[in-house]
């Protein structure tokens, strides 16, 4: 078996780690498993590892997929690690939305949008973030802010209906 | 250049009151990526060239008020590029990378990264544990970027980055923590599982890849995907708080078990300081820890803190090439650190 971080050398280093309930197994050859102790000791950080720890995808068409906007390849993702733009996240969504999930145990943003992007935020997150924010400027006892919020929210709850 | 850095008096690392100083200081950022352009590791030299075109006017994007200049990488010498290294405002990936250009406001505070691994790297640190503090300044910035330019942005993924351990918020929030009770008392493994197995990550001083020195360590999160900011900064505000308690509960163990070995160590650390002719930096920054600790701990009364917080950031190879005004082999700048310790602590 090759080593998962170089793709050269036979792995002899073999380590396995639950994420999310599921195994995941890392292979290195001995030379990257020196390089990338600290990394590998501490193997929640997952950044230099993201390659070794994205499915090859043969199931869902991984070895050909492309993307058509940079021209990166999943192989080569795997490889380095590294998304080529963002049409990326679309052409590998298949086997990014699962990569997420294993890193992050989640696959689903809920921070916060840019301003120009922010009348796509869904309007319970919206509502959200305005009463939190209300809250916050009574306890500061700055009313004016406090009045305007109020009525962002009502006219929110107002527009998107019962 | 940079010279004007060095009467900064680090600002961001002065604590400015007598509380035990167990954070230095609270780093924020954000990463963002444009929506027209290949991330980074795409983009030939020429795309590089007009992607920093676009943000060599600070104040076009940011105003006029932040005191903002814009440098490119390719213009500093290598001495310049550690300099920033050494005051956190480059990271080490961007430190040898050669290209791209860097945002600084002039009191070092907000600091952009363009073209590190995502277009922009955006950087707020505040002094010790602020996190709340910063993340609203960060906000701020990240903001008034946006107006300007036009993010890879997908509502249900959140902000698209180049590495997927950064996709969603894009946050990576950090405090940089001064640990020598829980290294002299051995526990410090214990906060490394400890904090393994909820999800966060600690390092070295400078970060990814880099060694604890002088008994620094810099706590960040490492899921950025299906939290709020405000959950993230939370959450590490909670682990954080646990961390010092657990680190003074160290320093009282020592000071109530073992406190002529402590006193010796920290002693010890002053002899060396005030009085060597050759010292490496790892060695004064190990000195500088004890002494830290010692004044902490009351034992040294008649230094003061600020005095070593200064020293931990200007005995740095690139700081004492700046302040004698010319590059130093080694040797050389062994023997000019041991004068600075000399000269400050005597």
């Amino acid at each position: 078996m090759l080593c998962n971080i170089c793709h050269k050398d036979t792995a002899t280093v073999h380590l396995t780690e639950i994420v999310d309930e599921k195994v995941v197994e890392l292979h290195v050859c001995q030379r990257c498993a020196q390089s990338k102790k600290g990394l590998i000791q501490e193997h929640f950080d997952f950044s230099g590892l993201v390659g070794a720890f994205a499915d090859e995808g043969d199931d869902k068409g991984g070895p050909q997929l492309k993307c058509a906007n940079c021209g990166l390849d999943y192989q080569k993702f795997k490889k380095i690690g590294r998304l080529g733009c963002k049409d990326c996240y679309l052409a590998f969504k298949a086997l990014i939305l699962p990569l997420l999930k294993r890193v992050h145990g989640s696959a689903r943003h809920q921070g916060k949008f840019p301003v120009s992007e922010k009348s796509k935020m869904p309007v319970e997150s919206r509502l959200n973030r305005l009463k939190e924010e209300l809250k916050k400027s009574v306890e500061a006892e700055e009313y004016e802010v406090a009045a305007s919020l109020r009525d962002q929210i009502k006219k929110l709850e107002e527009e998107s209906g019962p | 250049m940079f010279e004007e850095f060095l009467d900064n008096k680090n600002s961001w690392i002065n604590q400015g009151d007598s509380s035990p100083g167990v954070v230095f200081s609270s780093r924020l950022r954000l990463a963002r990526n444009l929506s027209d352009f290949f991330f980074p590791s795409c983009l030939g030299p020429e795309a590089v060239e007009k992607l920093i075109d676009r943000f060599k006017d600070p104040s076009s994007y940011l105003g006029g008020n932040g005191n903002f200049a814009f440098i490119r990488m390719a213009d500093l010498n290598v001495i310049d590029k550690e300099f920033l290294l050494e005051r956190h405002l480059i990271s080490r990936n961007f430190f040898s990378m050669n290209k791209g250009g860097l945002v600084f406001s002039q009191d070092e505070r907000v600091s952009v990264m363009v073209s590190e691994e995502d277009h922009l790297r955006i950087q707020v640190v505040e002094a010790g544990f602020n996190l709340e503090k910063g993340w609203q300044k960060l906000n701020k910035v990240d903001d008034q970027i946006s107006q300007s330019f036009d993010y890879a942005f997908l509502p249900e993924l959140g902000y698209l980055t180049s590495c997927p351990t950064n996709t969603g918020t894009a946050l990576r929030a950090s405090c940089m923590l001064h640990l020598p009770g829980l290294i002299l008392t051995q526990k410090i493994e214990k906060v490394f599982n400890f904090l393994n197995k909820i999800s966060f990550t600690i390092r070295g001083l400078f970060g990814e890849g880099s060694q604890a020195l002088g008994n620094f360590f810099q706590i960040s999160n490492q899921i950025s995907l299906g939290l709020k900011e405000e959950e993230v900064i939370d959450n590490l505000t909670r682990v954080v708080t646990q961390v010092i308690q657990h680190e003074l509960d160290a320093r009282q163990a020592l000071q109530a078990k073992h406190k002529i070995s402590l006193e010796d160590i920290v002693w010890r650390a002053l002899g060396i300081a005030r009085n060597s002719r050759l010292i490496n930096c790892k060695e004064a920054l190990a000195h500088l820890s004890a002494l830290f600790l010692g004044i902490d701990l009351g034992i040294i009364k008649d230094i003061e803190k600020e005095t070593v917080n200064n020293l931990f950031i200007v005995i740095q190879s690139a700081h004492l090439q700046k302040l004698e005004g010319k590059p130093l082999n080694r040797n050389e700048r062994d023997y000019f650190r041991a004068e600075m310790l000399r000269e400050k602590l005597n």
